[in-house]
C-alpha cells in the first residue's frame, strides 16, 4: 500500500504491495486457490504479523522444520483451536505493549467443524485477530473428506459416489450467518477471482478492530477434480452462479460487494469440476432450487429477480464411465 | 508475611498474585472453580494486574495459554478432572515447545462412576505428556509451589511446564492457616520471567511447524533431557525457598523416621498426612515403621528411591487410581525402579471416588506391609475401605 491514504472503496490490485511475506519455495499444488489467497492476504498484512495456522494444507506445505515460506512469525500447534491460540498470542502481545497483526489461516473444517466452537469463544469475546477461512470446501490435507462446507451432491471420500447414496445429502453450512450472529465488527467474503474486491476487504479488515472474519473460496485442483489453469474461471464462477456471494457486514450492517448480472445455472459451475460428475438431474435440480432461494435471499430486488434454471439433462454428465470425469 | 485462614484453592490464587502472572485463561470445573473466582476478583479489584481470558472450554483454556506464553508472558491455569482430559491434547505441545506454563490441577476423579470427589485418575495419565508434575499435602504447600513452580519452570535448564496437582475437597475446600508472604519478598525470590523464544514480528521465528523424522527425535531427547535435568533444579529452588522464606520440602521427595525402618509406606498428596500419624502410632509400640512422601511423579526420582529403599524388608505403595487389571500407576513406577532390590513390594488403593481414606485404613495398610516383613504376602494389591469380599 502506498503511504499516502488511500479511500479504501477505490484501491484495486494495483495497490497490493510487491514485498512478499509468504515467498516462493512452499509446495502447494498449481492452481492452489489457498496459496494464492494466502500470498495476497500476507502481501497485504506486511511484515507486523503473527500467524497461526492449524492443521490444514497451509501448515504442510508453508512451512516444515527447519524452513518456511512465512517471513514473520509462524506458530502451529493443533487444529481446532485457531481462535483460542490467537486470543493468548494477542493477550501477551497486549502484555508486552507490542502491536501486530495476530492472523488465524485455517481451513474449512478448522473453522466450520472441528475449530466452530473456538471461533465462536473468540468471536464472543471480541478479540482482537483476524481470522481468515480458506474454504476449499473439504478436508484436502487428510484426502478429501466432506465437511460442513461441502456443497450437496459433490463426492469426496466420504462421500462417495455410491449405488444407494450418492455424494454429500446436506447443503453447505452458513458459517458467515454464524459468525454474524455474535455480532463482530467487521466480517467479508473473498473470491481469488474478484482482486479489487478482495484488496479492499482485506485492507477494511486490518484498519477494524476486535474479531474480523474472512471468509475466502479457494478452489482446490485435486478435490475438486480440475485442472490447474482453470482456478480463477471456476472460482468466478461460483459468484455467477450464487454458489458464492461477495458480501461484507461491518458493525453489523451487511451489504453486497458485487451483483452479478444476471444468475447462471449451477450446471455451468458443476460441469467442469469432477466432484460433480456423476449427479444426476434430481441433485442437480435440488441444488439450483436451494441456489435460486439463496439467491434471493442475498441479492432480493437489487439483481433482477432470476428465472430459477432447472437443468434437464439431455445426456448422462460422465461419458466415459469415470464418475470422476466431469462432461 | 500475613497469617491467612484459606483453603488451598485460596492458597493458590494468593500465589498466582504474589507470582505475578499476566494472562490467566481459565474455564469452570468443579473443584477448581474457587480458583479463578478470587483471581478473578484480585484483577477487577486492581490488585493483580492481569488479564483473565474465559475461555470457553478447556481445550481452549490450554490453546490460549500455550499462545500466551509463545507470546512471551507469565501464564497460569487451573483446571480438574474431566478439564483436563479435555486439555489432553494441548497438553503436549507446552512441554516440547519449552512453554513454562503453571497449571494447578485439583484432582477429582474422571469419567464415568461419575462424581465430584478426590481421585487420582485425572492426572496420573498425563504423567507422560512432558509436564513437570508436582502432589503437595496441604494449603501451605499448595501457595508456595505456585511460586516454586514458576521459577523451576522458567529456569533455562528446564523451561517446561509443571502440573501442580492438589487433592480436591480435602484440600480444596478446607480451610489451613497459610503465611501469605510479602509482595517483596516474593520478588526477591522470583525473577521477571525471560522467554526464549517469543513470537515477536521484530524477530520472526517459525515455532512448532511440522518437524520432519529428520529432526523430531532430537527434540524428544532434548526434552528428556531437560526434564533430567529439572531434578537438581527443583532440589537447588527447593533450597533457596527454605533460604528466603524458611520452609522448604525436600524437592523430589521428603521422608518421615525412615532412618531406621524395617518397613514403609511410599504415598503422595494428602494420603501422607494420614500415613504420618499411623507411623507415629505404630512407632510408640515400638515397631518400625517408615514414610516415603513422593512429591514429583515426573521427574520420577528412581535413583534416590533405590538408596532410600536398599535397607527396608518390606515396601508399600499407596495408589489414588487403579490402572485395571494391573496395579495403581504409582505403585508400576516405584516397581519399576526397585526392580534389582528384591524388595517385597505391595500396591494399596484407597480412596477412590472420594472415599474417606481413614485412620483405619491407613492402619490396615501398614499392618499388610509389616506382614510382608517376615514374607507372608498374600498378594501384591490390596484394596482398603472396599465393602465386600476381595477376590
Amino acid at each position: 500500500m502506498s503511504d499516502e491514504i488511500k479511500d479504501i472503496s477505490k484501491l484495486t490490485i494495483k495497490d497490493v504491495p510487491n514485498k512478499d511475506y509468504f515467498i516462493w519455495g512452499h509446495g502447494a499444488c498449481p492452481g492452489c486457490g489457498v496459496a494464492i489467497a494466502v500470498k495476497n492476504i500476507m502481501k497485504l498484512l506486511g511484515p507486523e504479523t503473527i500467524v497461526y495456522v492449524p492443521a490444514s494444507c497451509l501448515v504442510v506445505f508453508g512451512a516444515q522444520y527447519p524452513t518456511s515460506a512465512f517471513e514473520v512469525p509462524y506458530f502451529f500447534t493443533a487444529f481446532e483451536n485457531t481462535a483460542a491460540v490467537a486470543t493468548g498470542i494477542r493477550s501477551a502481545l497486549r502484555r508486552r505493549g507490542k502491536k501486530a497483526f495476530v492472523v488465524g489461516l485455517a481451513g474449512d473444517g478448522g473453522t466450520f467443524d472441528i475449530g466452530l466452537q473456538a471461533l465462536s469463544g473468540a468471536a464472543d469475546r471480541n478479540e482482537d485477530m483476524i481470522y481468515v477461512c480458506l474454504d476449499n470446501e473439504a478436508y484436502m490435507n487428510t484426502g478429501i473428506q466432506m465437511s460442513g462446507a461441502t456443497p450437496f451432491g459433490a463426492w469426496t471420500t466420504t462421500s462417495p459416489a455410491g449405488k444407494v447414496i450418492r455424494g454429500k445429502r446436506s447443503f453447505k453450512k452458513d458459517i458467515d450467518h454464524i459468525v454474524a450472529a455474535h455480532g463482530v465488527p467487521y466480517q467479508a467474503t473473498l473470491s481469488i477471482a474478484h482482486w479489487n474486491d478482495f484488496v479492499r476487504k482485506v485492507e477494511k479488515a486490518k484498519q477494524a478492530e476486535g474479531f474480523r472474519f474472512l471468509h475466502v473460496l479457494t478452489p482446490c485442483v485435486p478435490g475438486w477434480r480440475t485442472e490447474a489453469s482453470k482456478s480463477m474461471e471456476i472460482a468466478r464462477l461460483a459468484v455467477e452462479t450464487g454458489m458464492w456471494t461477495l458480501y461484507e457486514a461491518e458493525k453489523g450492517e451487511a451489504s453486497l460487494t458485487y451483483k452479478p448480472k444476471k444468475m447462471e445455472p449451477v450446471i455451468e459451475y458443476l460441469k467442469p469440476q469432477g466432484r460433480f460428475a456423476f449427479m444426476n438431474e434430481e441433485d442437480v435440480n435440488t441444488l439450483q432450487r436451494w441456489l435460486c432461494h439463496k439467491w434471493w435471499q442475498h441479492y432480493k430486488d437489487e439483481v433482477e429477480a432470476p428465472p430459477c434454471y432447472i437443468y434437464s439433462a439431455e445426456k448422462p454428465m460422465h461419458m466415459d464411465g469415470d464418475p470422476l470425469h466431469g462432461a | 508475611m500475613v497469617t491467612r485462614v484459606i483453603s488451598a484453592d485460596h492458597a493458590v490464587a494468593w500465589g498466582v498474585r504474589l507470582g505475578r502472572a499476566e494472562v490467566i485463561p481459565a474455564f469452570p470445573i468443579t473443584p477448581q472453580t474457587l480458583i479463578m473466582e478470587l483471581l478473578s476478583e484480585f484483577i477487577n479489584d486492581g490488585d493483580l494486574d492481569a488479564e483473565f481470558i474465559p475461555g470457553e472450554s478447556e481445550h481452549s483454556v490450554m490453546s490460549i495459554a500455550v499462545g500466551a506464553s509463545a507470546g512471551g508472558v507469565r501464564t497460569f491455569t487451573a483446571t480438574s478432572s474431566q478439564g483436563l482430559a479435555l486439555m489432553h491434547e494441548m497438553l503436549y505441545a507446552a512441554p516440547q515447545i519449552r512453554l513454562p506454563i503453571v497449571m494447578v490441577n485439583v484432582n477429582r476423579s474422571l469419567g464415568a462412576a461419575s462424581g465430584i470427589w478426590l481421585e487420582h485418575n485425572d492426572s496420573m495419565p498425563e504423567r507422560e505428556s512432558g509436564w513437570l508434575q508436582v502432589y503437595v499435602e496441604d494449603n501451605q504447600e499448595a501457595l508456595d509451589m505456585v511460586l516454586q513452580g514458576y521459577r523451576i519452570a522458567e529456569d533455562e535448564r528446564v523451561m517446561m511446564p509443571i502440573m501442580i496437582c492438589l487433592d480436591g475437597f480435602v484440600l480444596s475446600h478446607t480451610v489451613e492457616s497459610v503465611a501469605v508472604p510479602d509482595q517483596q519478598e516474593v520478588d526477591r525470590f522470583l525473577p521477571k520471567f525471560k522467554p526464549m523464544n517469543v513470537l515477536d514480528p521484530a524477530d520472526p521465528r517459525l515455532i512448532n511447524p511440522l518437524v520432519p523424522p529428520e529432526y523430531a527425535m532430537e527434540m524428544r531427547y532434548q526434552l528428556d533431557r531437560a526434564m533430567d535435568d529439572s531434578r537438581s533444579v527443583i532440589k537447588e529452588i527447593d533450597e533457596l525457598f527454605g533460604q528466603a522464606f524458611g520452609r522448604s520440602y525436600g524437592g523430589l521427595f521428603d521422608t518421615y523416621r525412615l532412618e531406621d525402618a524395617e518397613f514403609a509406606l511410599l504415598s503422595l498428596g494428602t494420603a501422607t498426612t494420614t500415613a504420618r500419624g499411623v507411623v507415629d502410632e505404630m512407632r510408640s509400640q515400638g515397631k518400625k515403621a517408615g514414610l516415603i512422601k513422593l512429591r514429583f511423579m515426573r521427574p520420577f526420582p528412581e535413583k534416590e528411591l533405590r538408596e532410600l529403599a536398599k535397607d527396608l524388608k518390606a515396601l508399600g505403595v499407596f495408589d489414588r487410581s487403579v490402572g485395571f487389571n494391573s496395579f495403581g500407576p504409582l505403585f508400576t513406577e516405584v516397581r519399576g525402579a526397585l526392580s534389582h532390590l528384591h524388595l517385597p513390594i505391595t500396591d494399596h488403593i484407597g480412596g477412590l471416588g472420594g472415599r474417606d481414606l481413614t485412620i483405619e485404613a491407613m492402619r490396615d495398610i501398614f499392618a499388610r506391609i509389616e506382614e510382608n516383613v517376615h514374607g507372608s504376602v498374600e498378594r501384591e494389591v490390596y484394596w482398603h475401605g472396599l465393602r465386600g469380599q476381595q477376590r
